[in-house]
């Protein structure tokens, strides 16, 4: 079998606890919610760390609040509570998103904590060590080059997280807690288009929780492409949101505000804001969404690192864009 | 007395497996439940070169690390084997190269498995690379540098070319002629346990190895012979398989070094293959291409065929010889081919080797077949069900390349699934995306002749009757999740008219059972049934001497059901089925008969005659319906309706769960699954992993509706022919049949994938043809043909006599 190598476990009661523990396990210590990324991978050998450090014990990671201004979720709350909880109805989208993740059993366990922060995957390296050592490894882990593109400079590993684009699109922030103290960061700015540092949170950071904004006055969709109704990783996602226009009265609907973001298709969740330009103003008519999907359709830029052929998926773009758009005229009216 | 069939209590009802109740409570002891005290682990260091030679290994600073029992490297196993005596080309570790990325190169015998693992990074190779081949064609291109030092030519490991009539003339003919080119990507078993094996060598210098193997008969030779031990000191038992189709009917090099380690060590060695490992054990589907052309009369009427096929073999030579023979064999038992010729090559490629998957090297010329015939109906202006029809093979009769056809229930196969999937209200009728798509197949029942040439029985059964009632039934076969072990239990209850959960199934071990070739080509309910069905009846014979005295009843008249012996005319008048034991036992002694079964002698007479032949033939009809989304060339299959000639089913539940999970495998094969090799990458697995190498879920899985076909074959036991194979064939075919009445594009390759569809889709969009598939086939040096004259012709079976100029 493919054993998992040993390791320190430590389960913290409580943040400081959980920091304190990072602090003295140094740079081999490493944070873990559900595990259902970061086991297989120690199994892999892409992560090593000697201690592991389980957020799962600490509740107020699984605690949720309804704000004036929005609802706060904490980080730790499964997969599957996300696709289930009355209180997550309001965010559909979200809902979706979380329920499209892996199968039944592996949404049990694994957390919308756990989803954000998903490594990033590439074919060259999810791999065993033996394999990975037959390519001669690559940029990633243990080697030099990026396989994928062999005159990169950078790691073009895939953001495969279903959850994070909905967050880019629909606005949430994060809240992060550290050695030195907590911060907010919004979505977008929590991501890197790098496939080594895909995340802009520092690895003795904790996203503690996720605060989505007040559900009024906006929709969204997640749509998600993949080979099977299970199991897969996106090979494409696409998070949809649109602000409508107030008393447009009989008249036809006007967009007031959109993002369109995709997973699946580079190192983080890519905002395409070319699409949301072409959408503004305007109503969901058929010629403004093909507009906005020959738009996303242009900067998307799928690698030869997943499942499927490349320029497969980068048509797929145009389709499923129009697809999450037509979904949400089709709820407006 | 034998019972009339509507007399039988267990024959063809819907019984629970004897084994269903462990496994469904998880206390079936698979190979890696075993455990022993003192037992070590052992790990595989696997090459990391698709073809090198080995300069050198040092393993000192593996053997030097804390827990580490043993390494072995070649040289400690230099004696090599195969499954078939013309390829033994196989190391239990590479000795002077390796020849694909999974090579395994040294064996690790630790204390525990991480021990294990951690001396395969201690343990250094130097290699000197090779140039290496990904695909039969590059083989083809390039002799050298060769892969084996054997072989008919460069890296074409084998050549075939076999004539039967003068096809050329035949298609010459034909109203119409139609040429076709098709390929069949590579797939792989994907059984859900992974291989794994415990071998222990006891003080007195006998070894046992328990193994997830489908052919324990097959391991028992390697084992004896690899490591030089007589055959009477080694004993080796298959566990239950965790799912076989065909990925545990090689010896593997796994086998052998757990058994050479507890050799040397005296300790129990265990390996569990991870499942990356599995992908490199494979001996799946060959990815094939395929050539054909066919001449038709208007009517239909086949005149002559020509057939092509090129096997990209992988690594070494496993089944191949086989299988290159067996995408030319069985094209001519279901549609009458009066004239063939049949040329097939197998190429050596550095990538994981090709031997057997379910259905063995016909799925894809039986893809190949289906499509061709579906076009030619359209050319002609037929009904594609009404041309099958039209041309069927008839029972009890000779093919042109002398394959015996007995029963043939293909024409009521095909009618069933005309009538249940409303064909003619569908067919070419359906709205733009929506499609029906129909294909038919054949499967043998048992391969006709023995792996290794010998003339004796190819299924042994010993039954012994206790005193107490029980019955126990030893046999060689392998239960690999078939249910082959109750069918032993059903066909002993009904001629003993006991109840089968009464009966004790020894199986699979060759020290208390006699052989059973193994679980491959689909023998076993025949096989090992029919010596099943001798060695009962003989019993019944005995026991019903003695008891008839007892009873003062004519023998004749005695009947065996419901746990007694009675008298047919009057029931009141008879005994248990123990105390006819006793009566028998007291008279006679001990209680206990052989059965065996040795398959009919085959027709041909010519040399490759021995692939193809069969006691029975098994058919199957296939309507497959699909949905096409335009926009993203996704091909979702709602519902197949099949209809299988299976002769008579023993047990129709496992019968049709045997349909339903050829349906399930054959609709993977058909839309998603491939053995993909990054060929710019070293030719390594692209996706070895279950995750990424993918298989339908459940929710890719369709409706399926089967029907029985219960045509029964005189060779079967009670009728019965196979079904663990055959259904899965069509599958492909009509799913591409049916993309093409959905939307009007071939795919004449598989998997048949969204990317495909699409191309295929804007191509016609521009005017060109709307078709994804090969384009060539490449020149290969065909050897001058074997001439075999035509049944009709006046043919003797034998070929005519080469005249060298």
């Amino acid at each position: 079998m493919l054993r998992l190598p040993s390791f320190r476990y430590l389960q913290p009661a409580s943040l400081t606890e959980a920091l304190r523990m990072k602090r003295d396990a140094g740079p081999d210590g490493m944070f873990v919610a559900g595990g259902t990324d970061l086991y297989p991978n120690m199994k892999r050998r892409h992560q090593e760390p000697r201690t592991v450090i389980s957020l799962m014990g600490i509740s107020d990671l699984r605690a949720t609040e309804g704000r004036k201004d929005g609802t706060t979720v904490g980080s730790c709350l499964t997969l599957r509570d996300l696709s289930v909880l009355p209180a997550f109805r309001p965010y559909a989208a979200v809902a979706t998103a979380a329920r499209l993740v892996s199968t039944p059993l592996l949404r049990n366990m694994g957390t919308l904590g756990g989803n954000l922060c998903l490594d990033t995957r590439c074919n060259y390296y999810n791999q065993s060590y033996e394999w990975r050592k037959s390519i001669d490894f690559c940029m990633k882990k243990d080697g030099k080059i990026c396989w994928v593109a062999p005159s990169s400079p950078r790691c073009w590993a895939v953001s495969s997280s279903d959850v994070a684009p909905v967050m880019v699109a629909i606005g949430a922030e994060y809240g992060l807690i550290g050695p030195h103290g907590e911060r907010v960061v919004p979505a977008a700015r929590f991501y890197n288009n790098d496939g080594i540092n895909y995340l802009t949170k520092q690895t003795d950071e904790i996203l503690v929780e996720v605060r989505l904004p007040a559900s009024n006055g906006w929709d969204a969709v997640y749509h998600k492409l993949r080979r099977r109704g299970s199991f897969d990783f996106p090979v494409l996602g696409v998070a949809a949101w649109i602000n409508w226009q107030s008393g447009a009265g009989s008249r036809e609907p006007l967009v007031n505000d959109a993002r369109i973001v995709l997973g699946g298709v580079a190192s983080y969740p890519q905002e395409i804001a070319e699409a949301a330009a072409a959408l503004r103003g305007k109503p969901l008519s058929d010629e403004t969404i093909a507009a906005a999907a020959e738009a996303a359709y242009r900067p998307s830029k799928p690698m030869d690192n997943t499942d499927f052929d490349l320029s497969w998926r980068k048509q797929m773009t145009r389709v499923y864009v129009k697809r999450a758009l037509e979904e949400l005229r089709a709820r407006h009216t | 007395m034998a019972r009339k069939p509507s007399d039988r209590r267990i024959i063809g009802t819907a019984l629970r497996k004897i084994d269903a109740v462990a496994k469904v409570t998880g206390t079936t002891r698979f190979a890696d439940d075993l455990a022993f005290p003192r037992m070590l682990y052992c790990k595989l260091l696997r090459a990391t070169h698709p073809h090198a030679r080995v300069v050198s290994i040092d393993a000192s600073a593996a053997r030097a690390l804390d827990g580490v029992q043993a390494v072995l490297t070649g040289k400690d196993l230099p004696i090599p084997f195969g499954i078939l005596p013309v390829s033994q080309d196989e190391h239990a570790l590479c000795v002077d190269k390796v020849r694909f990325i999974g090579d395994p190169v040294a064996a690790v015998a630790a204390t525990s498995e991480e021990t294990a693992t951690a001396a395969l990074d201690r343990i250094t190779v130097a290699y000197e690379p090779l140039r290496s081949f990904d695909s039969a064609e590059a083989a083809v291109a390039n002799p050298e540098p060769r892969i084996h030092d054997y072989g008919d030519s460069g890296n074409l490991h084998k050549l075939i070319d076999l004539e039967f009539g003068d096809a050329a003339a035949g298609i010459a003919e034909g109203d119409v002629v139609r040429e076709d080119l098709f390929f069949f990507e590579g797939n792989t078993h994907l059984p859900m346990e992974q291989h794994a094996a415990v071998a222990v060598w006891s003080p007195d210098g006998k070894l046992t190895l328990w193994s997830s193997t489908q052919t324990p008969h097959y391991v028992h030779r390697a084992l004896a012979k690899v490591l030089e031990l007589p055959p009477a000191r080694v004993r080796v038992i298959a566990t239950p398989n965790g799912g076989g189709f065909g990925g545990k009917s090689d010896p593997f090099n796994h086998e052998i070094a757990v058994a050479k380690l507890a050799m040397l060590t005296g300790r129990p060695v265990k390996i569990t293959l991870t499942r990356e490992e599995v992908f490199y054990c494979h001996r799946g589907r060959h990815p094939t291409l395929m050539w054909v052309r066919t001449g038709v009369k208007k009517s239909g009427a086949i005149t002559g065929m020509h057939f092509r096929s090129l096997l990209d073999g992988g690594a070494y030579g496993s089944y191949g010889v086989a299988s290159t023979y067996y995408t030319g064999a069985l094209q001519t038992v279901t549609y009458n081919i009066p004239r063939y010729h049949f040329q097939g090559a197998r190429a050596f490629t550095n990538k994981a080797p090709c031997g057997p998957k379910r259905g063995h090297g016909t799925p894809q010329p039986r893809f190949a077949l289906e499509v061709h015939v579906d076009k030619i109906a359209e050319q002609l202006g037929l009904d594609p069900a009404e041309l099958r029809l039209r041309t069927l093979v008839p029972p009890n009769s000779l093919t042109a390349n002398y394959l015996r056809v007995g029963s043939m229930g293909l024409g009521r196969c095909i009618e069933k699934v005309i009538a249940g999937s409303e064909w003619k209200k569908r067919f070419r009728q359906l709205p733009e995306g929506r499609g029906v798509g129909l294909a038919c197949s054949s499967y043998i029942s048992g391969a006709g002749l023995p792996i290794y040439w010998n003339n004796m029985p190819h299924s042994g059964v010993q039954l012994k009757c206790d005193r107490s009632g029980g019955v126990t039934v030893f046999c060689g076969s392998t239960d690999i999740g078939q249910g082959s072990d109750s069918i032993l239990a059903y066909i002993v209850a009904e001629i003993l008219g006991i109840d089968p959960f009464d009966i004790a199934v020894v199986t699979a071990d060759t020290d208390l059972t006699p052989v059973d070739l193994g679980s491959y080509s689909s023998r076993v309910t025949l096989m090992s049934g029919n010596a099943a069905l001798q060695a009962a009846e003989r019993a019944r014979q005995i026991l019903a001497v003695h008891a008839a005295k007892q009873l003062e009843v004519p023998v004749d008249r005695l009947q065996f059901a419901d746990g007694r012996v009675f008298d047919g005319n009057d029931s009141k008048r008879g005994m248990s089925f123990a105390d006819a034991v006793q009566a028998a036992e007291a008279a006679a002694g001990t209680v206990g008969t052989v059965g065996s079964y040795t398959p009919p002698r085959s027709a041909g007479r010519y040399r490759g005659a021995g692939v193809g032949p069969s006691p029975a033939y098994s058919y199957s009809a296939c309507v497959a319906e699909v949905d096409v989304d335009p926009e993203t060339g996704i091909v979702r299959v709602p519902t197949i309706w099949i209809a299988h000639d299976v002769g008579r089913s023993i047990n129709a539940a496992t019968v049709i769960g045997q349909v339903e999970g050829s349906i399930y495998m054959g609709l993977g094969e058909a839309l998603m699954e491939e053995m993909a090799y990054r060929g710019n990458r070293n030719v390594v697995h692209k996706i070895p992993s279950l995750l990424e190498y993918k298989s339908p879920t459940t929710l890719e899985m369709c409706d399926v509706i089967t029907y029985l076909v219960e045509d029964p074959d005189p060779n079967g036991p009670f009728g019965a022919k196979e079904v663990g194979q055959g259904p899965l064939l069509p599958v492909m075919p009509a799913v591409a049949n049916a993309v093409y009445d959905a939307v009007g594009v071939r795919i004449d390759e598989v998997p048949i994938t969204p990317e495909k569809v699409l191309k295929a889709l804007r191509r016609k969009a521009k005017g060109e043809a709307g078709r994804v598939g090969p384009e060539s086939f490449p020149d290969i040096p065909w050897p001058e043909p074997t001439r075999v004259p035509t049944p009709w012709e006046g043919g003797d079976g034998k070929a005519v006599e080469q005249v060298r100029a």
